[in-house]
Parts: C-alpha cells; structure tokens; sequence
C-alpha cells in the first residue's frame, strides 16, 4: 500500500507550512496583523502535523523527501525590498496549496479504506488549510496594487 | 451668565422617573440672553441631542436642548453645555499656513490650495493617485464626507482613505454587517422607555453619554425599573447602579460572553422558533459555547460563577432587553467575535424588531455614523458592498464615472495599514481632517516619526494648532460645528441638521468647501467632461439632495428627508422614504436581514482570521434574508503582564472631555473638573509600591514612558487605568499621553487597534 508515502507527504508538508508561516511572521514583525495572523496559523499546521503522525504510525510511514525541496525552492533568495512581503505570501499560498492537495488524495485513500477517524481529521484539517489559503490570498490581493504599482524598490 | 443646572457638580441633573414616556427637561446654559436661537444637535458624543444654539451679535453665547427632539427630550450634558465656547476661543486658526524653510508660516488660501494641488498631480504622475491617502474624522458633517468620499473614490481613484472612526466605531460597525448583513442600529432609544433589562458591555454610558444614562436613571427611578447588567473592569459610575456587575479581567469579554450565552441556551431560555425561522449557525455556536461552563469562566476570568447565573437569569428571561457595547469591547482582544455575541443573545432569545428590544453596537464619535455611510472609511457609500459589481455600477452611474475608476479591487484602505504605508513611504501625500492622530493613535512614538518623514507631505485641516498641525506641511484652517449648515446621524440613525449660526472667524472655511475646492482645482471631471462636484453642487444642500440619491433604495434611505423637513422639530431616523415618511423606529421587525447575496454590506469575513469570504463562498451559504449567529473560542491576548511588565494598562474616557480636548479642553469650567492626566492604581497596588495619592507615578511599556501622579482606588487590583485624552498642546513639561504606552495591533476583521490593554510597569519618582 502506497498510502504511507502519501501520508509521509502530507506530514512533511504540514511541517514546512507550519515552519514558513512561523518564519514569515518573525520575518515581517514590522506589519502587526502579519505577525500574529502568521502565528495563528502556523499554530494550527503544527496542530495538523500532529494529527497526521498518528496516521502515519498506523501505516507504517516510509519518508518522502519531496516537499523540503519544495520549501528550499520557494524561500530560496534572500529577499529585501518592497516586494518581499507579497513574494512572502505567495509562496506561504503555494505551501498551502500543496497541502491542500495531499489532503484531498488522502481524502480518497480515506474513503476507500474506510477509515472514519481519518476521514474525519481530513475534514477538521482540510476546512482549517482552506481558511489560510482564504487568507493569504486576501492578504495578498490587499498588497499586490500598492506594491507592484506605488512602491519603489 | 445663566444656567438651568450645574452640570459640573451634578453630571446627570435632578431624576424625572418614569415609564413609557421620557419627560422633557430644557437644560439651558448662556453667557448672555441670546437676541436669536438656531436649530443644531450637539457634537461632542454620538448622542447627537438636539440643540439650539443661542447668538447676540454675531457671537455664540450659548445652548439650550431641543424639548421636541427625540433623542434627549431637551437635556444636554456637561460637554454639550460647555463645549461651544471653544468656538470663540482667541486659539482658533484663521489664516492658512505654509511650511517654508522649516517653519509654519501664514500664507493665503490660494498659494496653500495651489501647494496641495501641484503636489497631488505630480505624485499622480509619477507614482499613481494610491500614493495620496485621507485621514479623516467622526466629526465632520454628512454633506463633507460624501464630498470626500467623490473625491477620493471617483476623483482621484485612491483606495486609501479611512478615518479615525477606525479607532472608534470600525467594531460597531464590522458586528452588524457580520450578523446582520449591513451596517444599521436595530432599535431605538425610545425602546429605553419600556424595556425591562439592559445589558452595558464595555460601554461606560454615564461617562460617555450623559444624557442617554439620564434616561437609564430616570426609568431606575420610575415605576418597574429594569434591571440592568453591567459587564466592566472597573467600577465605573455605569457599574455602581448595576443589578449585577460582571468584572471580568481584561481580555476576557469572550469567555464572559460564551459563558452567558452557554448558561441561556442550557437553561431553554432561548427561542427555537425564531432560531429556526430567520437565523443561520446554530448548531456550531452552540458548540462553541458549550465549553464555557460557569466554573471555567471564573477560572480565566474572575467573575464568580453564581454572579453569571445571575445575569443569565436576567438576559434570559427578560421579555424584552437593550444591549450596549463600546470601546471596553472594540478596543479589546476579539473585539468582533465579542460584539457579535451580544448580537447573538437578541437573536437567540428572539428580542429584536420590536418596541422594547434593542441592540447598540455604539459609536463614539457625534457623526462617525456619516463617515461610515458617506464612504470617507473604508466602506463604501450607502452600505455598498466593495466586492459586488452591481453595487460598484451604481455608484459609477451615480457619479457618471467608469466603475474602474472606483477602487474597488480589494477592501479599500484601513487606517491602520494606511499609516503602514507611509512608514514605508509608498503614500507619500496624506490629507488629515478634523482629527488629532499625535495623541489619539496608538503607540505614540511610531505615529509622531511617520508625520516627520521628510518624504510624506501633510496636509491637515482644523481649527486648532495641535501635535499634529505641527508636524504639518500646510495646515488649512477650518470652519466648525455652528459656523456651517449640515446633517449628522447619531447613533440611533437619527439625522439632524445644524444651521449656519454664525460665521467662521478669520479666513476658516468649512471642510465641505475646502474638498469642492480642491476637486475644482484638480479638475476632476465625470465621463462626459463635466466638472466632478461642481457643476451641480453650489451648497451643502445640494450635496444632501445627491446623498439622498446615493441613499435610495438601501437600508439607511435618506429619500423622504429633506433640509425643510429637517428644519423645525425633532431628528429624524432613517430609513425615512415615501413608506416610512416619518422614519422608522426598528429594522427588522419582519425578521428579514440585510443578508440577501444581492443587497448585504459585506459576504463577511472569517472571524479568527480576518479573511474576507468570495461571492462565490457566500453563495453557498445563501442566507436569503436570514441573520448568521456565529461565535468563536477564548485566544489570550497578544502581550500579557510578565515579570519586567506586570500590570496591566487599560485606557479610557472622562466623563468632562472629548476626544483630544480640543473643544473641551477650552472650556473653563471643564479644565477645571478634569485638569491633567493621571494613573489610576489599586489601594493593594498602591501600598505595595508605596504610593499614596498624588505621588508622580513613571508608567513605562515596551513603546514607551509617561509620567503620571498616582489616584488611588477603585479599580482591580493589577490593573491600571489612564485616561486617553491628554497630550501636549496645552502642556508639554512632562510625557503625559496615554497612547506613547499603547499597541499597534488591530482586529482581524474590524481593524480596530488594541487600545484596551498592553502590559506596564511602574514606580514612583522622587521629586
Ligand atoms: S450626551 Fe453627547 S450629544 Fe448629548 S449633550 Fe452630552 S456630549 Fe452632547
């Protein structure tokens, strides 16, 4: 069964999600709603990645490496300037997105299995990533015109 | 000089109990008998009471209440009877200043307009009309702010403009668009007359609304007064009169507020029928609140268990009950989520719509309502809606503008990011009027930096030198309340008008003048060439007949008012139109919200997070009408005493000021019943640190520090209470403004700043 690779995934990404919200929050201390929304919801992937543990003790996880690439690609340049912020964001957006998506594969695997506590934390889990996504993509829409049109470097 | 009542010594005037009708009582204050009287509402609370004022030769010389009007029966407070005399005072501004090598100095009005002018077209030019924001207030009139609100949205197309209304009413505002769709008080004051519960969250209404606490006191001194709840830190006046008195500790409204609600939904006190027919979210509030039993609440809180038994009987069986909340709310941890509970509990139990039930999100400022309507804040006009298309359409077809030119491609600008964005410098001009950031901001020190910016150019209109015309780059002087003819809403949706009584001195001119200037001189022009504001609007009245307009067809409909119809008796509420010709006591006595997916103010937010819902998401909720119950869980607050800051520090208001003391300040009998600031400390406190009354007290926070002498008393012990009204430019020998302390920190969804609590330390200083 391939689902431990899956659920390996989803932990890992949990983790860097949880990891980059935590690092933009302390990196953006200058925007206070930035600051503690980004705490919050890095609180609530550590809360996730919890979860998704003890699944893959259950089945027996074998690691994926996969998503730390994702990470190192994303937060790879140091950034400064104006445009730190929303670079910030739209990788935090994408970090969510992969989450996102191994929640609805495992959603399936869940289905199939029948497996009705991971079914449920799917739906506590997932709601909650779609909450940061909702977020980010506000936050980002908010600082978008200012900064591509306004800002000088 | 003659005077009905010294309002100085007895705040609140002799008792006239009562039930069902409020007695008149004319309070009257003049220096001189007046050769004429003039139609206006009193401007230093949101109240709005109606007033007369009383001129000989050209001069104020003093007020009377309005016996007609609806909202005070004739009765004025200590501010409404003192508060004018600043008109007169020697300090107004009357020439336009210039800065010019450094210095302020007096220039004419055309070289200052002409200064503001060419630096708007440059900055357009070079960087896009979003590099000039507004910063404006909750005390202009309707007829300014619309002006403004064109200004900004179809003139210009900058989404940055907001007012000061965000450190005020921006929570007021946000609990009622999330609960019921749109913006709009439910009830009316006259549901005080009959009501036989009322509920004060965080709202010290003896202090903030004097006349309003008459009516409170006078049904306590009648026949079945109605219990009253009080949920309070501190002692106030508010909590000494209170059945039961809830003093929960700071930041703990929350766990106060789902713990009643838990406690009334346990005990059936709720109406299933009316939650089943015109309510959404049951089902998940009630899960929310199931946690907070009362022993749980008194652990976080303090307030014992069988005192919040007490006030659950009360809210939940009374048969009909008012509820307040302000600033103790907005300014505070969760202050949505909290205000929204109090709008839950009406819902739950049914108490809405109807004589004797109400709800008063409150404001703070006399006409924050207006900057809220108008569009000078962050909303848009008439309750608009930024993120439907339609709604955008008719502001375009109002204004003869392309939509595009509106801004509306996200939530336009609130104020706290709008300073944001002149610390980082990409606004670049910023227009403030008709208030006083230097002292009224958050986190002083922040605040006083960004207004020194060598690249921010500022601009600020009013009638007095203050900390911010300072550190301003042209200050233009303006004319106030009784100098200028306009309309304000007050918090009960009643409009008044205000006539001209006399002129302005010098060479002030009114705001609405100064925003139809420079929109001449900048040339705004609608589709078809014309000029944006003035080919058709001459006068404030002109521009009240185009609010109308704006107004028709949404909730707060101006169409059946007019300046005639205004002018003679009592204010007027709003909705008034050709159904309600009148005006109408309460919204939604059909059980119909404002929450149709084509009508609503907002698709709401997340409350935890702040982010704001699609279209598409709000769809599937497809409210049709029916009101959202929604609650969330307990989060601590941000900062929290520790071992280097172990008190807490919560702000507040003095019942004989407003606001910076601009107006209140100027009036002899006012500085003198509340001359400087100080820190109010607990007795346990005040012996641990040694400190008896009167000592000079250093208050220091990770912002900053303030010297402060010690009262000693009357509060929680670990708390200390500073009242925010005191700055610098009456009396700068010492720091001494409430807010060098406070944090920059907001809402998620009202953006309201945390003005409630941060953590300190203190320690007397030897003289
Ligand atoms: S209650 Fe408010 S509006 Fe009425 S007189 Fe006092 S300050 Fe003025």
């Amino acid at each position: 069964m391939l689902l431990s690779h899956y659920l390996g995934l989803l932990e890992n990404s949990e983790k860097q999600l949880s990891d980059a919200f935590e690092y933009v929050s302390r990196k953006h201390k200058d925007e206070p709603d930035i600051e503690q929304i980004c705490q919050k919801l890095s609180a609530w992937s550590r809360e996730h990645h919890g979860k998704v543990m003890s699944f893959c003790q259950k089945y027996s996880e074998q690691q994926s490496s996969e998503p730390d690439k994702l990470k190192r690609d994303l937060f790879a340049e140091k950034r400064s300037g104006s445009l730190t912020l929303l670079r910030d964001l739209h990788d935090l957006w994408l970090l969510a997105q992969e989450v996102q998506l191994c929640w609805i594969v495992i959603r399936q695997a869940a289905l199939g299995l029948r497996d009705e506590e991971l079914k449920a934390t799917h739906e506590f889990c997932n709601a909650r990533t779609k909450r940061q996504s909702d977020w980010l993509l506000g936050r980002i829409k908010q600082a978008a015109p200012q900064t591509l049109l306004v800002a000088e470097q | 000089m003659k005077e009905t009542r010294d309002s100085i010594a007895d705040i609140w005037g002799p008792r006239t109990g009562y039930e069902g009708q409020w007695p008149e009582r004319v309070d009257e204050r003049v220096e001189e008998e007046p050769d004429h009287w003039v139609q206006s509402a009193c401007v230093l609370c949101s109240n709005g009471c109606g007033c007369d004022i009383g001129v000989k030769d050209g001069r104020i010389v003093g007020v009377r209440g309005r016996a007609a009007d609806s909202v005070n029966h004739g009765r004025l407070g200590p501010k409404g009877l003192h508060g004018w005399v600043a008109n007169n005072s020697p300090d107004r501004l009357t020439k336009p200043l210039i800065r010019r090598n450094g210095q302020l100095e007096e220039a004419t009005w055309d070289e200052a307009m002409s200064m503001i002018v060419s630096k708007s077209k440059k900055l357009i030019d070079e960087h896009t009309a979003s590099s000039i924001g507004f910063y404006t207030s909750g005390q202009l009139f309707l007829e300014e702010y619309y002006a403004l609100g064109i200004v900004g949205k179809a003139g210009l197309g900058t989404p940055h403009m907001d007012g000061n209304t965000r450190l005020c009413t921006a929570t007021a505002a946000a609990a009622l668009k999330v609960s019921f769709g749109s913006d709009g008080q439910p009830g009316s004051y006259s549901d005080l007359d009959t009501t036989e519960a009322i509920l004060h969250v965080g709202h010290n209404i003896a202090s903030q609304q004097t006349v309003l606490w008459m009516r409170v006191l006078d049904r306590l001194a009648g026949p079945n007064p109605p219990k009253l709840v009080v949920i309070d830190p501190r002692a106030t006046y508010t909590a000494e009169k209170a059945t039961v008195h809830l003093a929960p500790r700071v930041g703990t409204n929350i766990p106060v507020m789902n713990g009643l609600l838990h406690l009334i939904i346990e005990a059936g006190y709720i109406n299933q029928e009316y939650i089943k027919a015109h309510t959404l979210g049951f089902e998940e509030l009630k899960q929310v609140v199931a946690k907070w039993t009362p022993s749980r609440v008194e652990q976080l809180t303090g307030v014992p268990a069988d005192k919040l038994r007490e006030a659950a009987r009360i809210l939940g069986t009374c048969e009909s009950l008012v509820s307040t909340a302000l600033q103790g709310v907005y300014q505070s941890m969760q202050a949505t989520a909290a205000a929204v509970q109090v709008n839950n509990l009406h819902l739950l139990r049914g108490l809405i719509g109807r004589p004797g039930s109400g709800i008063y999100q409150m404001n703070g400022q006399p006409t924050a309502q207006n900057t809220r309507e108008c569009g000078a804040d962050g909303d848009l006009p008439g309750f608009r809606n930024w993120g439907n298309e339609e709604h955008i359409q008719q502001l375009a077809d109002l204004w003869n503008v392309h939509p595009d030119q509106i801004p509306h491609w996200s939530p336009p600008t609130h104020a706290m990011q709008l300073w944001r964005y002149c610390e980082q410098g990409s606004i670049k001009m910023l227009w403030i009027s008709g208030t006083n950031p230097l002292v009224s901001l958050p986190d002083l020190a922040r605040a006083r930096k960004i207004l020194a910016k060598e690249d921010l150019f500022v601009v600020v209109q009013d009638a007095f030198s203050t900390e911010t015309t300072a550190l301003a780059d042209v200050v233009l002087p303006a004319a106030i309340w009784g100098e200028k003819t306009g309309c304000f809403t007050n918090v009960g949706r009643t409009v008044h008008i205000s006539h001209k009584a006399v002129d302005p001195p010098g060479e002030a001119r009114s705001d609405f003048d100064i925003f139809v200037e420079y929109s001449r001189r900048m040339d705004f022009r609608d589709k078809d060439g014309n000029p944006l504001l003035t080919s058709t609007w001459q006068t404030t009245e002109d521009a009240f007949n185009a609010w109308r307009e704006c107004t028709r067809g949404r909730i707060c409909d101006y169409t059946g008012m007019s300046y005639a119809k205004l002018t003679g008796g009592s204010g007027i509420q709003w909705p008034c139109n050709e159904q309600y010709p009148n005006g109408k006591t309460h919204l939604y006595e059909d059980g119909v919200f404002s929450t149709d997916i084509d009508y609503c103010e907002t698709y709401g937010h997340d409350l935890e997070t702040g982010a704001p819902r699609t279209k598409d998401d709000y769809k599937l909720l497809d409210p049709k009408g029916k009101a959202f119950l929604k609650g969330v869980d307990y989060e601590p607050p941000h900062e929290e005493p520790d071992e280097s800051y172990p008190l807490w520090l919560t702000t507040g208001r003095l019942v004989y000021h407003f606001h910076t003391r601009t107006k209140t300040g100027r009036s002899k009998e006012l500085h003198a019943a509340a001359p400087d600031s100080y820190v109010q400390l607990a007795t346990e406190d005040a012996a641990r640190y040694g400190i008896v009354e009167g000592d000079m007290i250093e208050v220091e926070s990770r912002r900053g520090k303030i010297l402060e002498p010690a009262r000693v008393g009357d509060i929680e012990p670990g708390l200390v209470f500073i009242p925010f009204h005191y700055g610098y430019w009456d009396k700068s020998d010492r720091p001494r403004a409430a807010n060098e302390l406070t944090l920059t920190e907001w809402d998620p969804v009202s953006k309201q700043p945390h003005f409630k609590y941060a953590a300190v330390r203190i320690h007397k200083v030897h003289a």
